[in-house]
């Protein structure tokens, strides 16, 4: 196991859903109420000393129980060390805990994940769509339903049978 | 109505002198502006929403996302060879440097090994990129500023790197020229002699860029002292590349987590004090002459050798050979028509681009198009500390903030 695993696990041992480590990467999935704090420790504790926000990002799982997950990569400047924070959230609840009083740079980052997967994050100071524009309604972009190729008035459009003449 | 409410009450009537009230009374109420989303100095089409009390930015509010092209959705459509020139469209002033962050990061998914000249090819036209993306930066940002003759300087001496471009790869901009496992073509000896040329023209230019801008009163007035952000903000938000490094913080990733030929050679990272635009703007100048140095290193310590990968699964043949064998054609159709397939699990690969950290976050389930793939940009990340950076600094400071973040709407937006 990765030391920096380990070191989690011995603060917060029920917490951690599971870890992996690929290619380098270490992440660690985290149930969504223990998230805060566990990102809090991240930030604070002098042995992981993660200062450095790098990116929040989304992944969505259509077909599992707990359909959206939500991922935080965190850098350490003085221990050049990195870690990918990970927690599921179903659809019917889709919200965690904002982590832009830890990071400050959180709020642009968890805005995007907002607008592009439709994640919403508590106690956020301002959440709002940010890419696309504020009055869209046709949904979250990157959901894996969001279909690929065009969607609206193109698809209203009648088939013609053959070319009228 | 609302204004009445929210008016300053900075030219109060002195009770000591009741004669004042007399005096006509100043409107101070705060005024909203609108700056963008169609201004020059904008780099784009960005719109801010300043609020202003008198010259005063009290609150500024970037809007973003009018040239969002729904890039990361885009990714899950194609195969991972089909979303190089997609790269290209991000930071279209520096193509090269996002194809360079893309490969490494699809590499890193699928494991694969450069060979050696490759890497070395891949320093040097990423570095010569850095050149080109400062260059325009400086010339931008002068232009912006008011100085004027520096952008010509520095254009005149980017169009000799573009050319140089057009000359290795077809086109000056979007360029597409790295591979997953190489890149495409090697330098022809004229290559190497034109850039050998330019690294001797180009040094006592820098000299002339900085003898323009040091002297200039009005240069040093507006940048000293202007939009300054300390180490532990800077860190916080998450700003990245000379941005951070202005602050103090020699975060830089060819440094801290060496990749290509950047171990193999010696360079220094330049990091500032004050955090404010003048070091940002001298970090990026002092920035060229560590570029120059590492391509001359590169161009001394190249080996010979093959400049892509052979792994026929994942990678494609020589373009010669596709043309005139039928087994690379197919190889090369499909591996355009189908992908290769990666193997199943997620990476983050950041590389030192020259606005800062340009990371991709890759999710593969196996096969040929990736299941998520994330753009972290740092021009996006940067404008999220505007508000921040803004605050009290006078109207005109505002230009002098998107000039210094170096930001480009197109991988902001994405």
């Amino acid at each position: 196991m990765h030391p920096l695993v380990r070191r989690i696990q011995e603060t917060f041992a029920a917490e951690i859903a599971h870890s992996t480590e690929w290619r380098d990467d270490v992440a660690v999935t985290v149930t969504r109420d223990k998230l805060h704090d566990v990102a809090q420790f991240l930030h604070d504790d002098p042995g992981m000393d993660f200062d450095y926000i790098i990116h929040v990002s989304s992944v969505d799982w259509p077909d599992e129980e707990e359909r959206f997950e939500v991922v935080w990569e965190f850098y350490s400047i003085r221990k050049r060390q990195r870690i990918r924070l990970k927690t599921r959230v179903p659809e019917s609840d889709c919200v965690v805990d904002s982590l832009t009083d830890i990071w400050k740079g959180a709020d642009f980052m968890e805005r995007e994940v907002y607008d592009m997967m439709g994640i919403r994050f508590r106690n956020h100071p301002d959440l709002r769509r940010i890419l696309m524009p504020d009055d869209y309604t046709e949904g979250y972009p990157l959901r894996k339903d969001f279909p690929l190729r065009g969607k609206g008035w193109r698809d209203t459009f009648d088939f013609l049978d053959e070319v009228p003449r | 109505m609302a204004f009445e409410d929210q008016r300053t009450t900075i030219y109060k009537v002195d009770p000591a002198h009741p004669e004042s009230e007399t005096l006509p009374t100043l409107r101070t109420e705060e005024l909203l502006l609108n700056m963008g989303p169609q201004h020059p100095s904008t780099h784009g089409v960005l719109k801010v929403i300043l609020e202003l009390e008198g010259e005063r930015l009290v609150k500024s509010t970037p809007v973003l996302g009018f040239l969002h092209r729904g890039v990361e959705k885009l990714a899950e459509d194609g195969t991972y060879h089909q979303f190089i020139p997609h790269t290209d469209r991000l930071d279209y002033v520096c193509a090269m440097y996002n194809n360079f962050a893309y490969c490494r990061a699809v590499e890193k998914l699928i494991n694969l090994q450069v060979p050696e000249r490759a890497d070395y090819l891949r320093t040097i036209v990423a570095e010569v990129q850095r050149i080109i993306g400062h260059q325009f930066w400086l010339g931008t940002q002068a232009l912006d500023i008011g100085a004027m003759t520096v952008f010509f300087y520095c254009f005149r001496d980017r169009e000799i790197l573009l050319d140089w471009f057009d000359e290795l790869c077809g086109a000056r901009l979007t360029t597409s020229w790295y591979r997953i496992g190489g890149v495409e073509r090697d330098l022809t000896p004229s290559l190497i002699q034109k850039l050998k040329q330019f690294l001797d023209y180009f040094p006592p230019k820098i000299d002339e860029y900085i003898v323009f801008l040091e002297k200039n009163r009005i240069w040093l007035a507006r940048t000293k002292g202007v939009a300054v952000i300390s180490a532990e903000d800077a860190v916080s938000f998450g700003l990245s590349g000379p941005t951070l490094r202005g602050s103090g913080v020699d975060y830089d990733l060819r440094k801290y987590e060496p990749y290509a030929a950047y171990p193999k050679c010696e360079f220094s990272v330049p990091v500032g004090k004050n955090g404010d635009t003048y070091d940002r703007y001298w970090i990026r100048v002092m920035e060229l002459y560590e570029s120059v140095k590492i391509i001359r290193q590169c161009l001394e310590q190249m080996p010979e050798g093959p400049v892509m990968a052979d792994v026929p699964s994942v990678t494609l043949p020589p373009k010669e050979r596709v043309f005139t064998n039928l087994e690379s054609m197919i190889q090369q159709f499909k591996l355009f028509s189908q992908g290769f397939n990666a193997p199943p699990g997620e990476i983050y690969c950041g590389t030192e681009a020259h606005k800062g950290e340009l990371g991709f976050y890759i999710v593969s389930t196996g096969g040929g198009k990736p299941y998520r793939l994330k753009i972290r940009a740092p021009s996006f990340i940067h404008m999220g500390a505007f508000d921040y950076m803004s605050r009290g600094y006078m109207i005109a400071d505002a230009i002098t903030l998107f000039g210094t973040y170096d930001i480009v709407m197109g991988e902001c937006d994405r």
